[in-house]
């Protein structure tokens, strides 16, 4: 009897597992229609004007408010919330497809879905939640997370913002860096210290509408590349918010970071698998057209081989970033597939806009052809949301825990 | 070429007709039978996705009740249905046809059995893209009308109620020809009759548990043996290089020598 029982658990385990390979190897139906949906959409509407939004350093309000109509600005939103009440897997293939369009749209969608709204409807109340994520997913407003401080990034636990309780209110004082979204955002979360003894433990999550007294931005960042997605540092003078704003217990600050990060790592990689595909893209169609010693260049083998690297760069970040997906919507641990995949997916971005620039020769140079521009987006998928470095160390913890004694 | 949605109108459903087209690029098959269509990826024809989009519309407008996708095809057809769906039709039909008989589905096959289910629906109302963008034959519709004895507003670029009739707008060739036709009509689907919308996420995700029956051309008793053989499938010439020349005078002697003029 108990055999048999285990045989049917080790068939369901078995079962479970081929379906979840094959997601791997072939998107569920849904998740394929949403791909052709997200792709037509960015065809059509974002690709046309990518080049431009870069120029002019514009943000895509028009676009984010499509989006936001479609439910990709709050992918994992349940219905009753207003959003799309659909899994991470689906969350990185419209992610990728936007960001192969224009890759500014990307960030300011990735931002909104796992940075901002993320941390909310994971550690939020009822009421936070129906106040700061419902509005939040319809375009007409997006959120930003305000960890970074312009003397520590990677070093997230050093933070200097402090947060001191003044009667019923929380007073913030502070800067925090590098702040995506931040000029268009309709509120953010904030970490601050709430008990600097504690170390990285006193570090508390609060939630500020935006604009607010106390609150102001910096000047808009100068980047060379996301150049549609606003980035700035966001100033805390005596900011005051009710109690009821702080996120999650005192003190799970810097878990609530850290936790938010490995999801929003996901959305980056895809991201960045997006920037990589338009790369591809781009180079083989020129490959086929350009011609040189009287073939179309794609017969020589030089390029062939770049192309074929370009590809399997590809694929292998794109097949790590739906594992990370899948793991974490089966709600398994996922932290070291998602650290490998925004390694792999960040660094073959740069890698296959590098190789696309080479391969269209002058033309790649030039702003007539995207390739330069995936060349200057692809650059930051390597430093924000964790630097490759800081992957490295996470994928390494990771490896060392298995093999513990 | 496969695929078609009825939509009806009125009291009944509305089916709208959904072809699925390849997307570029195309090749000959070698023995000149037809293209290649083995690993092509193909989507919905795009007119008939607008067609999709104004049934929906109507269904929005509360002038239809219930919109049916229909499409006719091999098996992946039924993505294309899937498409349809998550645009906001209500349920799906697939015809399926496979194989040889799939090759030679033509117009009049696919309008014979668009007539036999918009008859066994009790349609009100068939609405098609005016062609395929494949083979262009822009028979469909027509062939469709005709069978069932039904007013047609084929080129349609604007459709609007006019108390129990349809005022339909056509885009012909010398203009703008305005057309009131009786219920139950078959419409055609111009470029400028609407812009399709983007299927929202929740839709596609309710999409999923939308229902689509199958069934095969025969249970429609719907004959599908083609009138037609297709003799031969070539593509275009290669386009030759041209020549400059200084005058008027060159051209047009040129051109004599040519024997164009």
């Amino acid at each position: 009897m108990a055999a048999l029982f285990k045989a049917r658990k080790a068939l369901a385990l078995c079962v479970n597992g081929i379906r979840r390979l094959s997601q791997l190897a072939e998107l569920p139906e849904t998740h394929q229609i949403l791909r052709q949906t997200c792709r037509d959409y960015a065809d059509r509407e974002l690709s046309p004007i990518a080049g431009r939004l870069d120029k002019e350093h514009s943000y895509p309000g028009k676009q984010i408010l499509d989006l936001g109509a479609m439910g990709v600005m709050a992918i994992e939103v349940p219905e009753d919330l207003g959003g799309a009440g659909m899994d991470y897997l689906a969350y990185s293939v419209a992610m990728e497809e936007i960001s192969r369009g224009c890759a500014s749209t990307g960030v300011v969608v990735s931002v909104n879905n796992s940075l901002y709204i993320g941390p909310i409807l994971k550690f939020g109340t009822e009421e936070q939640k129906n106040e700061w994520i419902t509005p939040f997913s319809t375009g007409e407003k997006v959120g930003c997370f305000a960890l970074s401080e312009p003397g520590n990034g990677s070093d997230a636990g050093a933070a200097s913002t402090l947060a001191h309780q003044e009667g019923d209110e929380w007073v913030l004082n502070g800067t925090k860096a590098w702040i995506t979204n931040s000029w268009d955002a309709s509120a953010t979360v904030v970490f601050a210290t709430t008990d600097k003894k504690l170390k990285h433990k006193g570090i508390s999550a609060f939630l500020i509408p935006m604009p607010h007294p106390g609150l102001s931005l910096g000047k808009k960042e100068d980047k060379l590349g996301i150049r549609a997605s606003s980035t700035a540092n966001i100033i805390l003078e005596d900011c005051r918010i009710p109690l009821s704003n702080m996120l999650g217990p005192r003190g799970a600050g810097f878990k609530i970071a850290m936790q938010t990060l490995d999801s929003g790592r996901i959305g980056i990689a895809s991201q960045a698998l997006g920037i990589a595909q338009a790369s591809l893209d781009c180079a083989a169609d020129y490959a086929h057209k350009r011609c040189a010693f009287g073939s179309p260049i794609g017969k020589l083998q030089g390029i062939q081989f770049k192309l074929a690297d370009m590809a399997v760069a590809i694929e292998s970040a794109r097949l790590l970033t739906w594992k990370a997906a899948s793991l974490r919507d089966s709600q398994k641990p996922f932290t070291k597939e998602a650290a490998m995949a925004k390694l792999a997916a960040s660094e073959a971005a740069t890698f296959c806009s590098h190789q696309a620039i080479q391969i269209l020769g002058g033309m790649g140079y030039v702003t007539d052809m995207p390739a330069e521009r995936h060349y200057r987006d692809a650059r930051i998928t390597e430093i924000y949301e964790g630097t490759s470095e800081i992957q490295r160390l996470v994928i390494a913890g990771q490896v060392l825990k298995e093999y513990q004694q | 070429m496969d695929g078609q949605a009825i939509e009806t109108q009125g009291r009944s459903e509305s089916l709208s007709r959904r072809a699925r087209i390849a997307d570029r690029p195309i090749r000959v098959k070698p023995d000149q039978s037809g293209v290649v269509t083995d690993g092509v990826k193909h989507s919905m024809n795009p007119f008939c996705e607008i067609a999709v989009e104004e049934a929906v519309k109507m269904k929005e407008k509360k002038l239809i009740k219930e919109v049916v996708a229909v499409s006719c095809g091999p098996q992946q057809a039924q993505e294309t249905i899937r498409t349809a769906l998550a645009m906001g039709a209500d349920r799906g039909i697939h015809v399926e046809v496979t194989g040889k008989d799939y090759e030679n589905l033509g117009p009049l096959q696919v309008a014979k059995i668009f007539a036999a289910l918009a008859k066994k629906e009790e349609a009100q109302l068939v609405i098609l893209g005016k062609q395929a963008i494949d083979d262009d034959c822009n028979q469909t519709g027509q062939m469709t009308a005709a069978l069932l004895d039904w007013p047609q507003g084929t080129f349609a670029s604007e459709v609007t109620m006019e108390g129990d009739k349809l005022k339909v707008v056509r885009e012909i060739d010398g203009g703008l020809e305005t057309i009131k036709i009786n219920i139950p009509a078959v419409l055609t689907a111009d470029l400028r009759l609407n812009t399709p919308r983007y299927a929202t996420l929740p839709n596609i995700m309710k999409a999923k548990k939308k229902k689509i029956a199958n069934m095969k051309p025969a249970d429609l008793s719907v004959d599908i043996v083609s009138r037609l053989e297709v003799l031969k499938v070539e593509e275009p010439p290669q386009r030759e290089a041209g020549m400059k020349v200084e005058t008027v005078e060159d051209l047009v002697a040129k051109l004599k020598e040519g024997g164009t003029i």
